[in-house]
Parts: C-alpha cells; structure tokens; sequence
C-alpha cells in the first residue's frame, strides 16, 4: 500500500522528490565533483610543486577545509558571498537591492571546496604512486616536462587516485543534503515539505533514505566497473 | 567581535554541548561498533548480513537525513509516542545524540572490521596452537592488535564525528553551530562563522594531537624494534 503523501501527482510529493529532488541532488553532486577535481588537481600541484609559498598555501587550503564543519563551509560560502555581493553592488554599482544569490552555485561551490581540499591528498598520493623509473625513461626518451607530465604522469595517475576518488564521491553524494539548509529544493528539501504538510515524516524521510541509498548502490557498481576498466592491461597476482 | 562577547555565555554553553555529544556519542558508538564488527566478520550469514546490512544503509545514507528520520519522524508512530521512551525521543539533543550514535557505530564497525582483517595470520595461527578458545584468542590477541591497526582510522572518524555534529542545530538543538546560527540570525554579522569556524578548528586539533599521542602510547612495545631498524638502516647504507 503506498501511502497518500508519497503519491505521484497533485495530492502527493512522490513524483516532486523523485523528478524533481534526485535529479537536483545528483545536479549539484556532478557540479561539485567538477569544480572539486578541478581544485584537488590544482592543490596536489601546488603541494607537488618546488615553491615553498605554492606548498603552504595548498597545506594551509587543506589544513582549513579538513579541520572545520562541512556544514559551516556551506553556511560561510552562502552567507558569505550574499553579503559580499551586496557590499560590491553597493560600492561599485550603487545597487541598493538585495542581490539573489543562486542557491545551486553557491552549494555546488561550497562542496567543491570541501572535494578539492580532501581531493587534493588524493592526487598526491597518485602522482607520487607513478614509478620513477617511467618518468626517468620519458626524459630518457627525450620528452620534454611536459610531455611527461601530460603522457606519462597524467594519465597513469588516473588508476591509482580512483580509489580514493570514489570514496569522495560517495561522501560529496550525502554531504549535498547539506544545501536543503539553503532552501536549495534537492532531495531531502522535498521530503521535508512533503513531511511538514502531512502527518508521516517517518515515511517522507524514510522515502529520501531509499533515493540516497539507491543512488550510493549505483555508484558502488559504477565505481568498481570503472576500477576494473582502469586496471585493464596491468597484470595482477 | 561585540557580538561575540554579548552573547559569550551562549557560546560557551554551545561548546560544552558539542564536546558532550561528541563524547557520549564515540563512546556509545564504539560499543555498537565492537559486536557489530565481530558479527560482520562471523562465519554466521544471518549475523554477517544483519551487519552488513546495517552498515552498509547507515554508511550509504546522509546523516542529516537520519536525524530527521529520528527527530521529526518517529513521532509519527502513536506507539512511540506512548511510549514510556517518548519523553527521550522528543528531545531534540537525546534526538540528535541518538543520531550521531547509530552513524558513527555502523563507520567505526567498518574501520573496525578492516582491523580485525589486518591481524596477521600468524599471530591467530600462534593463539590456536597454544590452545586459546575462541573468545579468549579474540580478547587478547584479535582485539588488541585490531585497535592498534584502527587507531589512526578511529581518529579520523572521530574528528569526522565532530565536524558532523554540527548538523545538529538543523534538528534546534544549541551546540556551537546552533548557537553561532541563532546570534548569527540576530545580527547577520558573518564575523560570528569565523569565530566558530576556529572554536571547530581548534577542537579538531586538539583532537588529532591527542590521538597521535595515544597511537604512539599503544605503539610503544614497537618503538626499540623502529629505533632497531633505522640504526641498521643507517649502518647499511
């Protein structure tokens, strides 16, 4: 018997949590994963790089963003740059207004954040992961820095970073539950309207419960499908 | 900074309650942890998958969303409501600890669980033959060597549990983020995130300096072998 709150149609939010709040959810997660990867790339090569002012400043971005609140990042990045925002408009555009703040923006950004900073350590580990002796050989064969870096290092490294990346994943797919507190209408924002109007909360949230846990169960089975597909042509024991 | 000194009393409260359910919240969880673990690695289906199971929808599910089930949802039940437990289950930090507790006892049990996996065979092959039972062999070989193999994943579950904690104030309850949220919505004063942004940090430094300490205290019958080991090390080369 499927109960009346979780209907799908005008009486019921099944269909607005299903429709509308996974793929939101899902939205914000793919988002943040690319401004994450795009950020833990750039801190491991800082952290990698010989300039000791590069070093501090990914060891001080990490140190920060590991040693705080997730939900308080999301809270500063929200809160922070509306209030930002508006003393710009107001100094620059001589815009007295309130200035929107995009919701899905300023989650995806907050999040990202938090992926790069744990993504980070990640990278690092995997270019570090690459033997020396295939670096040595590029030069050998007279690749340039570069060369190596992008044939050599770059893609090499993808393999032994996946691991980690997609526990990552998994932590950013539930932290975006997060962003219902910024009113961003995702998954659990949903449940906790369809919770607030009927008297089964327990069946709302338990509802979201399932929407998160299919979306890990793919996400395990895509992860190893793709761990296998990397490892292809290396030989194990 | 005013804001910050008008309300210290709250925000001092605030971080007592934090450490409390920090503290309530690990120790409670790691005595979920330890049977749950043991029945995740027992030859027994039933109680390998209950285990499993448990872990595996605590782990792949939001922690906000777990506490909103327990907060907001278990009301919806009249059983639970004339209960002799409903004074508890309505409130909002029994609520919020409740929460906390479950979701760290299902990663403690995994990061135990992996412990339990690392214990070299030979040490349990040892335990046999020199006629231990079954439990005795766990509670002096097994378990020992298990938490010493855990401990710096246990720390970072800790400090995970922590940062976590803060989404207790979506469920009202006052710990530090809740009330850097009340004042916060008083005075939008952004400065009021910064100060807990470093009450948080300092905390999870504290934390980890602490468990680096324990980590080298259980260590310590390793500490000649290291010592041993480097010296020849140095010698040989």
């Amino acid at each position: 018997m499927w109960p009346e709150v979780l209907s799908f149609g005008d009486a019921g939010f099944g269909d607005e949590i299903l429709f509308l709040g996974a793929p939101l959810t899902f939205g914000v997660a793919l988002a943040s994963l690319l401004w994450g990867l795009l950020l833990g790339l750039l801190n491991a090569s800082m952290a990698l790089s010989r300039s000791r002012a590069l070093n501090l400043i990914a060891d001080v971005y990490t140190t920060i963003i590991r040693g705080i609140p997730e939900f308080l990042v999301v809270m500063i990045i929200f809160y922070g740059s509306g209030i930002l925002l508006e003393e710009i408009a107001r100094s620059v555009f001589d815009y007295q207004e309130e200035v929107p703040i995009n919701k899905f923006i300023a989650g995806a950004f907050a999040l990202g954040l938090i992926f790069g900073a744990y993504g980070g350590e990640v990278f690092r580990g995997a270019f570090l992961a690459v033997p020396k002796g295939q670096i040595e050989a590029g030069f050998a064969c007279g690749m340039s820095k570069q060369q190596v870096f992008f044939r050599i290092r770059m893609p090499q490294m993808w393999r032994f970073a996946l691991p980690g990346l997609g526990n990552l994943w998994m932590v950013l797919l539930k932290d975006t539950s997060l962003v219902s507190v910024i009113a961003l209408d995702e998954t659990l924002r949903w449940s906790k309207v369809a919770a607030e109007r009927s008297q089964e909360p327990f069946t709302c949230f338990l509802y979201a419960t399932a929407i998160y846990l299919v979306l890990t169960i793919v996400s395990d089975v895509f992860r190893q499908r793709l761990e296998k597909h990397v490892s292809r042509g290396v030989r194990t024991a | 900074m005013e804001y910050l000194i008008q309300y210290s009393d709250r925000f001092i409260d605030g971080t007592i309650i934090t450490i409390q359910l920090l503290v309530t919240s690990s120790i409670i969880g790691l005595a979920i942890a330890v049977p749950m673990a043991l029945a995740r690695v027992s030859r027994n289906p039933l109680l390998a998958g209950g285990a499993y199971v448990y872990i595996y929808i605590l782990r792949g599910t939001p922690l906000l969303v777990q506490l909103y089930l327990v907060y907001f949802g278990l009301g919806q039940f009249e059983a639970v409501r004339e209960s002799v437990f409903w004074p508890i289950l309505r409130d909002e930090y029994w609520c919020g600890m409740i929460g906390l507790t479950l979701n760290t006892s299902a990663y403690v049990a995994e990061i135990l669980r992996g412990g339990i996996m690392g214990v070299p065979h030979g040490e349990v092959e040892a335990a046999r033959a020199a006629g231990m039972s079954q439990a005795l062999m766990y509670r002096r070989i097994i378990l020992p060597k298990a938490f010493r193999i855990a401990w710096p994943a246990y720390g970072n579950e800790v400090i995970l549990l922590l940062k976590g904690s803060a989404l207790v104030s979506t469920i009202t309850v006052l710990d530090l983020m809740g009330v850097t949220r009340t004042v916060f919505s008083r005075s939008y004063s952004l400065d009021l995130f910064l100060y807990a942004a470093i009450l948080y940090f300092v905390m999870t430094f504290v934390l980890t300096r602490v468990f680096r300490m324990i980590e080298r205290h259980l260590n310590r019958h390793l500490q000649d072998r290291e010592q041993i080991e480097k010296r020849t090390a140095a010698q040989a080369a």
